[in-house]
């Protein structure tokens, strides 16, 4: 997977199906050795980036989910304070040795590792405002210093961090402008069906069409409130493919409607546009201009 | 005319910093643009723009220095007639993509006028006139990896051309105003402060004393970090606030499900503060609160924010009887009465719904952005701000 030029490139995967510009966001990224930030509607697949990320670059990955409680030290490590108190209480082990209760986080576990890794820093935003800035330093040189035992735990591999945000928080401007950013656009029909082909092979064709064509009749609708999404498309075909629905059955309504919707008023609004008595559209033409092939 | 794409951006609002700028050199440097245009605009944005708000304005920047391809072609008539009504076409096989050559744009440019100069009749399909179909780089509904297209809809995925299509004008913040939005813009409206009542484990004195103690575990508490911002908000209300009713009450509902806050009161007014302000919205003389039992009530460690277009007669600014209201008038003028709540509270705001080219419109306008920093309300518009409210103070 390298070029002339000796950089690992990533061109996507078989089950990952990315966009020529998400590919040069990635390969950039690889190549100025800089976190990648990526953006996007959720269900486009930020996540699972990462994941097809590190298979095709043949890359060992290490995960850090954040939480609204999370802080950037804990990325780095844990000094177990209550095990040691503990151990010294009961006499067990060699309390001494406060190495023994250095736990590294995920990013002290990928700077230590002897292998270049992957490290995914999931929904960034999620953590408070100043967690980003936090981890400035460590990111930048990929380095730390364990403060009780005043060891420096330095990157042998500089790791390709992957951050995703669902922007539910802006992000400083000083981890901004380290980031290498891209921003995942909802996919285009065409697109689409590639990312469908991925996860159910061989679909029949008329029975895709019609899915795709209410699904994206489903996202243009402005009255809803949580937009369908990708994964929830490639749920609701599996739905579809374990009952045996046909394209004929889909034509006239939507099935399954609950693995599409999930809110309440979402499926209320779409059950009275099922007794209004108006079409659903059951060709592309139905959909206006933008979709017309 | 790298350089031009730099300033560029920064003058249409993109915040580019030379590091980012340095951040793109290096990637070119690596080559990672690989030959064609589209690969430059990717690498160009994924370095220099780091919010999706900013795409529309880079697409528009990009498109003037490096595109205006169309400007410079002479598309006849009898081009598009031959262009209209699409042909539908196959696909192209992969050995077909594989032939084609990813072309510069200055190539393609060549290519395409010699193309036309020789062309003298209507093409579908196929992979070399200009047409309908196919995989010509040439006219539109076909595939070519960086063609350029010649009016009518792309078929395969997107030409450079497309970047002129500006798709993501729906992500530009300043224009809009949800109630997310504003939440998130408010969410910085914090301080955070050790409160209340000692209940949480401080694990480090614990260690401390026990060590002191010879190892008999003594337990040490602390309050827990709190958000310390109090906030005051006055709002105009009636009158020409009236078509700002949506925004305005957008902003007022995110700032009271805005649980963060350690104190939040809200007081109303009609154009301009005099002796009192009103406790509700309608400003009936039962809520009349004094504005100066407001100065004593609440004290300097108060941020106050004030909601209003500041547009009034001038005369309701600054002469004493000045109350439009003349049931209310008395001596002092309403510009005294902001100097006061200005110089009592130590921050202050004014966030104006009025866009900011209409503001100089006005001349109460001028007089009291004097007095208050003024800040129009968008989400860009709100973060400032809060940022006047709790960020380091700027020197005037």
């Amino acid at each position: 997977m390298s070029d002339e030029s000796g950089f690992q490139r990533f061109k996507g995967t078989e089950g990952y199906i990315a966009s020529p510009p998400l590919i040069d966001a990635v390969n950039c990224a690889i190549a100025l050795e800089r976190p990648l930030l990526i953006k996007g509607e959720p269900g486009t697949g930020k996540t699972l980036l990462a994941l097809h990320v590190a298979e095709g670059l043949g890359m060992p990955m290490e995960s850090w989910y954040i939480k609204s409680t999370s802080k950037a030290a804990e990325g780095l490590y844990l000094y177990d304070t209550i095990q040691r108190l503990n151990d010294a209480r009961f006499g067990e082990g060699d309390v001494q040795d406060i190495r023994r209760y250095i736990k590294y986080g995920p990013l002290g576990r990928v700077f230590a590792a002897e292998k270049r890794h992957v490290l995914l820093i999931d929904e960034v935003d999620k953590a408070d405002v100043e967690f980003p800035n936090d981890l400035l330093r460590e990111l930048d040189e990929m380095r730390f210093t364990v403060m009780e035992t005043r060891e420096e735990v330095a990157a042998k591999e500089r790791p390709l961090v992957i951050i995703t945000s669902n922007n539910e928080k802006e992000l400083p401007d000083a981890f901004l402008r380290r980031c290498v950013f891209h921003f995942i656009d909802f996919p285009e029909p065409d697109l689409m069906r590639e990312i469908v082909d991925v996860h159910h092979k061989n679909l029949d064709a008329t029975l895709l069409d019609q899915v795709l064509i209410k699904f994206y009749w489903l996202r243009g609708q402005r009255e809803l409130r949580k937009k369908p999404s990708t994964s929830e498309l490639i749920d609701w075909i599996s739905a579809l493919l374990r009952s045996g629905m046909s394209a004929q059955q889909v034509e006239a309504h939507l099935p399954f409607v609950g693995t599409l919707l999930k809110n309440e008023q979402d499926t209320e609004a779409l059950g009275q546009f099922d007794e209004s008595d108006s079409q659903m559209p059951t060709s592309w033409s139905d959909l206006g201009p933008r979709y017309q092939q | 005319m790298f350089l031009d794409l730099f300033y560029k951006l920064r003058e249409h609002g993109v915040p580019v910093a030379v590091q980012e700028w340095m951040m793109l050199m290096r990637a070119l440097a690596l080559g990672q643009h690989g030959s064609g245009l589209s690969g430059f605009y990717h690498v160009a944005r994924c370095c220099l723009v780091k919010s999706e708000v900013y795409f529309d304005t880079f697409d528009a920047v990009f498109a003037s220095i490096y595109g205006g391809v169309e400007g410079e072609l002479e598309v006849t008539e009898e081009l598009m007639k031959w262009l209209e009504e699409p042909k539908d076409y196959e696909g192209m096989t992969d050995e077909q993509r594989a032939m084609l050559e990813e072309l510069s744009r200055d190539e393609l440019l060549q290519r395409y006028l010699e193309t036309l100069a020789e062309q003298d009749a209507r093409h579908d399909g196929g992979g070399r006139w200009i047409g309908t179909g196919g995989h010509s780089p040439f006219g539109h509904g076909g595939e070519h990896p960086t063609g350029i297209r010649v009016g009518g809809p792309g078929g395969g995925h997107s030409a450079m051309k497309t970047i002129e299509e500006r798709k993501y004008r729906a992500y530009r913040t300043d224009e809009t105003l949800d109630l997310r939005n504003t939440k998130v813009a408010l969410k910085r409206l914090r301080q955070l402060t050790r409160l209340g009542n000692p209940e949480e484990l401080d694990l480090d004195e614990t260690i401390d004393e026990t060590c002191r103690q010879g190892g008999e575990i003594d337990l040490v508490f602390r309050a827990q970090k709190r958000n310390n911002v109090r906030l005051l908000l006055l709002m105009d209300v009636g009158g020409s606030m009236d078509p700002f009713f949506r925004p305005v009450s957008r902003l007022l509902t995110a700032m009271h499900e805005e649980r963060g806050l350690r104190d939040f009161r809200s007081f109303y007014f009609h154009n301009c503060p005099y002796e009192n302000v009103y406790s509700e919205p309608q400003l009936y003389r039962e809520y009349a609160v004094p504005t100066g039992d407001l100065l004593r009530r609440f004290d300097e460690r108060w941020k106050l924010l004030v909601v209003g277009d500041a547009a009034m007669h001038p005369h309701e600014l600054m002469s004493g009887y000045g109350n439009i209201d003349p049931r209310m008038e008395t001596e002092t003028a309403g510009i005294v009465w902001l100097q006061r709540l200005a110089a009592h509270f130590g921050r202050s705001a004014w966030v104006n719904p009025e866009p900011v080219k209409a503001w100089d419109n006005t001349r109460t306008n001028t007089l009291i952005r004097r007095v208050f920093p003024m800040y129009e309300l968008t989400v860009d518009g709100i973060e400032e701000a809060v940022a006047a409210l709790i960020g380091a103070r700027k020197a005037a």
